[in-house]
């Protein structure tokens, strides 16, 4: 048997597997490509076929449209499927709705695609399932030690009790559209916050996919159709980019800026972007979740991607692994 | 340190100020003596604590992470003692972190050697957020936006008072303040000020707008150079003297001829502090010699001697003379200067003029070194606090441009990290020894471009880099970036023997083959 560099390998296409013929989250149209999950640096439009799981689809088939793709395969959570000279499962990746870890076997040899991935508890979707392998992928997006995220409970309380204080102002909490969106109002919900929450209208379509899907919201509408009156004290979530721009001022003199996202660990960040109450909630591993899983999965050989790869490398090496950053290009290191 | 941590942790994301001093009153009102003293000594003139704290740092990281990952996580950062705060080992379990007046009587208590130990242990005892209160505390300037006015503000507002009210008597008092908040809760007598000079907010100008010219009547202003100093204002009382910056920081220290020449007067002046050689203005960069300094050597009094060029007088003698006019005002300070003769002192001259278009000329047929733009003040104007619309206007010459090429990138630090934001660019000379050109650098540019332009930058690099170095990159020398800078100085410490005076990128010039940009003789030929 070869090894598994030889069957599996970066390109500039994305990372290729030869054995099976196909690329995963390629950044460039291919023929066959097997996606992790719906973010728009892992799935892009314009593949002949594409194999994900059924909530994936259906994510890329709201941003891109039904057309997307020449064809859509769904690929059964955990059920094995034979490609060309291996064989392929998705496994729950606990990142947002529909993520996967692609997991390729081939004779004895056992390779785990993580895609992007966390061990914290999401109520928009299915946790991290771990699985032993002897080559783990792993994205390496917060991989500093200053990395550690709060718990997405605590956070959310945070911000109820922040709405709570400032009656008069309206709320304006900047989140990723897919996946930190939904998360953040299933938080919300779980905290005992009932009031109906206003989207800006780029987060109106993936929101509503997940109600359709079965994710509990509650009520959520658009923002354009609120009055003034009822902005007031409320909860009005956007995009990141439209937390300072021209959108933002119909939210009152002096909204209260939010931002949930990882990168709220540092205070640079936060000041950046204005922000007055910055939530330190991420969809990706932490620095200790990056090391317990690789420890985990029992892996002798871990290939890092998008993100901080040098630190990574360097504290796997320190533990007495094998490791390497695998340059893929077309992955932004600084998006969630 | 919990509320503490708290309140630091919200200021330093608030941006509004009263957001701000809303913050810092709640919490000196409900904090208990004497943590809210120390935490206003922090925010203020600083902790009366001596600690290597850069190098026990250093030295606790080290016992506890990988050099590496704290140089990665540090550069990340931009910070060291959030990266720390952020770095340190998490607590087994949560116990409640120890009182502000507690870790401060440790610290003030302990022997040098014991300081280490100590704030590991309190490191130990704090989550993250109380971490990073405790090591800005102690690490002098907490950097949360909060100047020492505002905090003083603060103080003020419990009990419905002016600032200007703690201000009087503040460097009367010492930390932990117990004598202040007592006074301001009503508990006891106003603290006795003494007979310290104190700071009176400054009156600053706006810059005058192309829309300003058709509602200005040149009748009702008086024009004076603005000249390349550092605004400051002067305060003699019964011996003491004080220079504050403009912000209010005490800065005589480091200019004591100018405390021995004002020592037998009692004013309060409002001049531009200078270097200057036998009645010429030194460029700024001789004056930044002497800023910073706890104390000045005779060689440094000597080679570059500090001068005031006074502008305005807002006390004399005990009198408040802010509310005349600004004509008033200077009759009183041509008045005083004459019959008083400070030493190191001059007067910044009237400019006379009867139309703008006239002043302008005046304005580019002055020689004289050190001007940097023209002031006009309503002359029925008052001397205000702050910064009034419609009083005062600064009017600056437009900026020198050259086009560079762009050399190398880096990594910015804090909020920039992620991107290329720190920028070198060089300019043509010939290569010794041969008929081609090379490009020698002159300069390094941080500012002047917006997110989009950064990001675009940011692509360009990644896309050319020949070589890394560390968070520095390499670049193919094709890009040309329009700079805009203050002043071309000569300079012993750069290769090309010239330094620019703030560069900053005015426009990328994408369409401009390299070749064409500007030649190092070019450059020479704007020294002055
Ligand atoms: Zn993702
Ligand atoms: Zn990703």
């Amino acid at each position: 048997m070869r090894p598994i560099e030889h069957w599996l390998y970066p390109t500039p296409q994305g990372l290729y597997c030869e054995a099976g013929d196909f690329y995963i989250d390629p950044p460039r149209p291919v023929d066959r490509a097997l996606i992790t999950h719906g973010h728009s640096d892992h799935a892009r439009s314009g593949h002949a076929h594409v194999l994900a799981t059924p909530e994936t689809i259906a994510i890329m088939k709201v941003r891109y449209g039904a057309a997307c793709a020449g064809a859509f395969q769904s690929a059964h959570w955990g059920a094995q499927q034979k490609i060309g000279d291996v064989t392929v499962r998705f496994v729950p990746a606990g990142h947002i709705l529909g993520s996967a870890q692609i997991v390729i076997e081939r004779g004895d040899c056992r390779a785990v695609i993580s895609g992007d991935y966390k061990r914290a508890s999401d109520p928009t979707c299915r946790p991290f399932e771990l699985v032993t392998c002897d080559v783990f992928v792993t994205e390496a997006t917060f991989a500093l030690p200053v990395f550690r995220h709060e718990r997405g409970e605590d956070e959310a309380r945070r911000l109820v009790q922040s709405i709570a204080r400032n009656a008069e102002r309206t709320h304006l909490l900047g989140v990723y559209g897919l996946g930190k969106c939904q998360r953040m109002i299933a938080l919300l919900r779980q905290q005992g916050y009932h009031d109906p929450i206003w989207l800006h209208g780029a987060l109106v379509g993936l929101t509503a996919l997940f109600q359709d899907l079965g994710i509990e919201l509650g009520d959520c509408r658009p923002a354009s159709t609120a009055t003034d009156a009822e902005l007031k004290g409320a909860l009005v979530m956007c995009p990141p980019s439209a937390l300072l721009d021209r959108w933002s001022r119909r939210m009152g003199e002096d909204p209260v800026r939010v931002f949930a996202s990882g990168w709220m660990r540092v205070r640079g960040r936060a000041r950046q972007r204005g922000v007055e109450l910055p939530l330190v909630v991420s969809d990706h591993a932490d620095w200790p979740e990056l090391l317990n899983t690789i420890v985990e999965t029992g892996a002798e050989d871990v290939w890092v991607t998008h993100g901080r790869e040098d630190a990574l490398v360097h504290q796997l090496s320190l533990m007495g692994r094998r490791a390497r950053a695998l340059d893929l290009v077309g992955y932004e290191d600084d998006a969630e | 340190m919990r509320a503490f941590a708290e309140v630091l942790d919200c200021l330093s994301t608030t941006q509004s100020r009263t957001g701000k001093l809303a913050l810092l009153t709640d919490y000196l009102r409900s904090a208990p003596d004497p943590d809210r003293g120390w935490a206003l000594a922090a925010l203020t003139d600083g902790l009366p604590l001596r600690i290597g704290f850069r190098r026990i740092l250093s030295d606790l990281m080290a016992e506890r992470t990988d050099p590496v990952l704290f140089k990665l996580s540090r550069d990340f950062v931009g910070d060291t003692a959030e990266t720390v705060s952020l770095m340190w080992p998490a607590p087994e379990s949560i116990v409640e972190p120890p009182r502000l007046g507690e870790v401060v009587d440790w610290l003030l208590n302990a022997k040098p050697s014991e300081h280490a130990a100590i704030i590991a242990t309190i490191l130990d005892r704090c989550n993250v957020r109380e971490r990073w209160a405790f090591l800005k505390l102690i690490g002098g300037a907490p950097r949360v936006g909060v100047s020492a006015r505002l905090a003083k503000t603060a103080v003020a507002q419990i009990a419905g008072l002016d600032v200007s009210a703690v201000e009087e008597v503040w460097h009367a008092l010492k930390p932990p303040y117990a004598e202040l908040f007592s006074w301001v809760e009503g508990r006891s007598e106003r603290p006795d000020p003494g007979s310290v000079p104190v700071f009176r907010p400054m009156m600053l100008a706006h810059p005058v707008e192309d829309a300003d010219w058709p509602t200005l009547d040149p009748n009702e202003f008086a024009a004076e150079w603005k000249w390349d100093g550092i605004r400051v204002q002067v305060a003699a009382k019964a011996g003491d003297v004080r220079v504050y910056s403009r912000t209010g920081d005490d800065i005589s220290p480091a200019f004591p001829e100018i405390r021995s020449a004002f020592s037998h007067h009692d004013v309060v002046a409002d001049g531009e502090l200078l270097v200057v050689r036998q009645g010429t203005v030194a460029p700024f960069n001789d004056l930044q010699q002497r800023l910073n300094r706890k104390s000045v050597t005779g060689k440094m009094l000597r080679e570059h001697p500090a001068h005031l060029r006074l502008y305005d007088l807002l006390f004399t003698r005990g009198e408040d003379i802010r509310m005349l006019s600004f004509d008033d005002r200077r009759r009183r300070l041509e008045n005083w200067h004459a019959s008083e003769r400070p030493l190191l002192t001059d007067l910044s001259a009237l400019v006379e003029f009867d139309t703008f278009s006239e002043l302008e000329d005046l304005w580019r047929g002055a020689r004289e070194a050190g001007i940097e733009g023209l002031m006009l003040k309503r002359r029925a104007s008052p001397y205000l606090a702050g910064r009034p619309k419609g009083h005062w206007f600064k009017w600056k010459r437009a900026a020198l441009t050259l086009d560079c090429v762009l050399m190398y990138a880096q990594r910015g630090s804090g909020k920039r990290s992620s991107l290329y934001s720190d920028f070198t660019f060089g300019v043509w000379r010939p290569r010794e020894g041969s008929n081609e050109r090379e490009l020698v650098p002159v300069g390094k540019a941080y500012s002047g471009f917006t997110d989009a332009e950064l990001r675009d930058l940011d692509r360009f690099i990644r896309a050319n880099t020949t070589e890394t170095f560390g968070p520095v990159r390499a670049v193919v020398p094709k890009l040309v970036l329009e700079i805009a800078f203050d002043a071309v100085q000569p300079s012993s410490r750069h290769k090309s023997g010239v330094a620019m005076r703030f560069p900053r990128i005015h426009r990328i010039r994408w369409d401009k083959p390299a070749e064409e940009a500007d030649t190092l003789e070019a450059t020479m030929a704007l020294i002055g």
